[in-house]
């Protein structure tokens, strides 16, 4: 099951008619429980009707009038009710797992949720984010506009992308710092053209280029010398210094595929973009 | 009559890049409180689920949503295929604001709307010659 089709259970603390409110400590022990666990919690009393959205299935807990949930009219057979009159909290969260099992739901935890969010009031469809990711996150939508298309390729805490966006579009929002969590951008943050340029060719293909420049001053010096090790260990100093300077992780750099590869998915991405710019042209010019 | 914003608390439990005490606070209160609440654990990854219970809150009228940035919110919601209104959404910022700010903005009557405003990007930098 894909991302984007995936059950998700919900859980709900009904408070309502026929069940007596929980004390504010079980709610607050109970619904941070779940939450950890990656379930959405909904606290409602009587006034407000909570049904299962789409793709989404239900289980009420309350403490109910002798033990017993009211009817609660089902959707689909995808709500449940159960009494949760002095059940500890494990209790608790082994019927929400076993309800999200056996309802097929999606096991939150599993991806951390890290991929780039376009401010499309900023983005310009330039496409150099495009061209630039070599994992295939972005792709356009039928009116060639940018899209982000494969959340869950993007390279866990890894921002390069958004250092390329020369409008500052595109934001990682569990990033530490401004403008890619989302913070407010300012004049400041769309002057760094020289360190977008830097990472732009760090990840499309020229650092193999740059590693090659170094080795070769390096083999001058030290001709005789060359060992693989020594190769190796270069490699890492000059992909550290860049992870630092990028803010790039290290692992993602270290498990950048081989030359060959990334240039052919440079090409591939470069081409996609380049498509849709010509189409964007030619829709233009009709 | 003037109709109770929503409230939805976000818990950023896959990244905990807003404060543990200020989350577990804000959480508090609301369940201290008498009032009904959404409560999720994460919406960046409801949003990359495209997770229809965003378009269910997008669409059910006033809302405060706890989380973080506005502009990031807003963001999440619209790639979710979910457009929050900005004439009533408001966003109460657990990444910058305290839990007593956060808990006033969460309870005070009314709604102050503050998501970004659209607006075209500024002229690109001129470049280093
Ligand atoms: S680089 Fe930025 S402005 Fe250009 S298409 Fe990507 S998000 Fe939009
Ligand atoms: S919306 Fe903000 S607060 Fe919520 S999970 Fe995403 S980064 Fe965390």
């Amino acid at each position: 099951m894909s991302l984007t089709d995936s059950r998700t259970l919900r859980i709900v603390l009904f408070e309502g008619q026929g069940s007596e409110p929980l004390d504010p400590a079980t709610r607050f022990e109970t619904a941070s429980a779940l939450l950890t666990e990656g379930f959405s919690v909904s606290r409602t009393d009587a006034g407000e009707a909570v049904s299962p959205t789409d793709r989404q299935s239900l289980l009420v807990l309350g403490n109910f009038a002798g033990g017993q949930a009211p009817p609660f009219p089902a959707v689909d057979g995808n709500v449940s009710a159960e009494d949760i009159d002095e059940l500890p909290i494990d209790g608790i969260l082994a019927l929400a797992r076993s309800r999200q099992e056996s309802q097929d739901a999606f096991p939150h935890g599993d991806w951390k949720p890290w991929f780039p969010v376009i401010d499309y009031d900023r983005c310009t469809n330039c496409m150099q984010c495009l061209s630039f990711c070599l994992f295939g996150v972005y792709g356009v939508d039928d009116d060639n506009r940018l899209e982000v298309r494969n959340n869950d390729s993007c390279k866990t805490n890894c921002p390069a992308c958004s250092r390329v966006c020369p409008e500052a579009a595109i934001m990682f929002p569990k990033y530490r710092s401004g403008p890619i969590n989302g913070d407010q951008v300012n004049a400041a943050d769309l002057n760094r053209e020289k360190m977008k340029i830097d990472i732009s060719s760090l990840l499309g293909g020229d650092v193999y280029q740059l590693l090659r420049d170094r080795s070769e001053k390096a083999k001058s010096r030290f001709a005789k010398e060359r060992s693989p090790d020594k190769a190796l260990n270069e490699r890492k100093k000059c992909l550290t210094k860049l992870a630092q300077t990028g803010d790039i992780p290290e692992e993602v750099l270290m498990s950048l595929p081989s030359p060959e590869e990334i240039q052919l998915r440079a090409r591939e991405a470069a081409q996609k973009a380049d498509d849709a710019r010509n189409a964007i042209a030619n829709n233009n010019g009709n | 009559m003037e109709v109770n914003p929503r409230l939805l608390y976000c818990n950023c439990t896959y990244a905990k890049v807003v404060p543990r005490a200020t989350a577990a606070g804000v959480l508090r209160k609301l369940c201290d409180s008498e009032a009904s609440f959404d409560a999720v654990a994460d919406l960046c990854e409801m949003s990359a689920r495209n997770d229809p219970m965003l378009q269910e809150m997008a669409r059910g009228g006033p809302i405060k949503i706890a989380a973080c940035f506005p502009r990031a919110v807003h963001w999440l919601f619209s790639a979710a295929n979910a457009p929050l209104d900005r004439e009533s959404t408001e966003v109460v910022n657990l990444r910058s604001d305290s839990v007593d700010e956060a808990v006033d903005k969460l309870f005070r009557p009314g709604l102050q709307p503050n998501l970004p405003l659209e607006s075209p990007p500024a002229a690109a930098p001129e470049k280093e010659s």
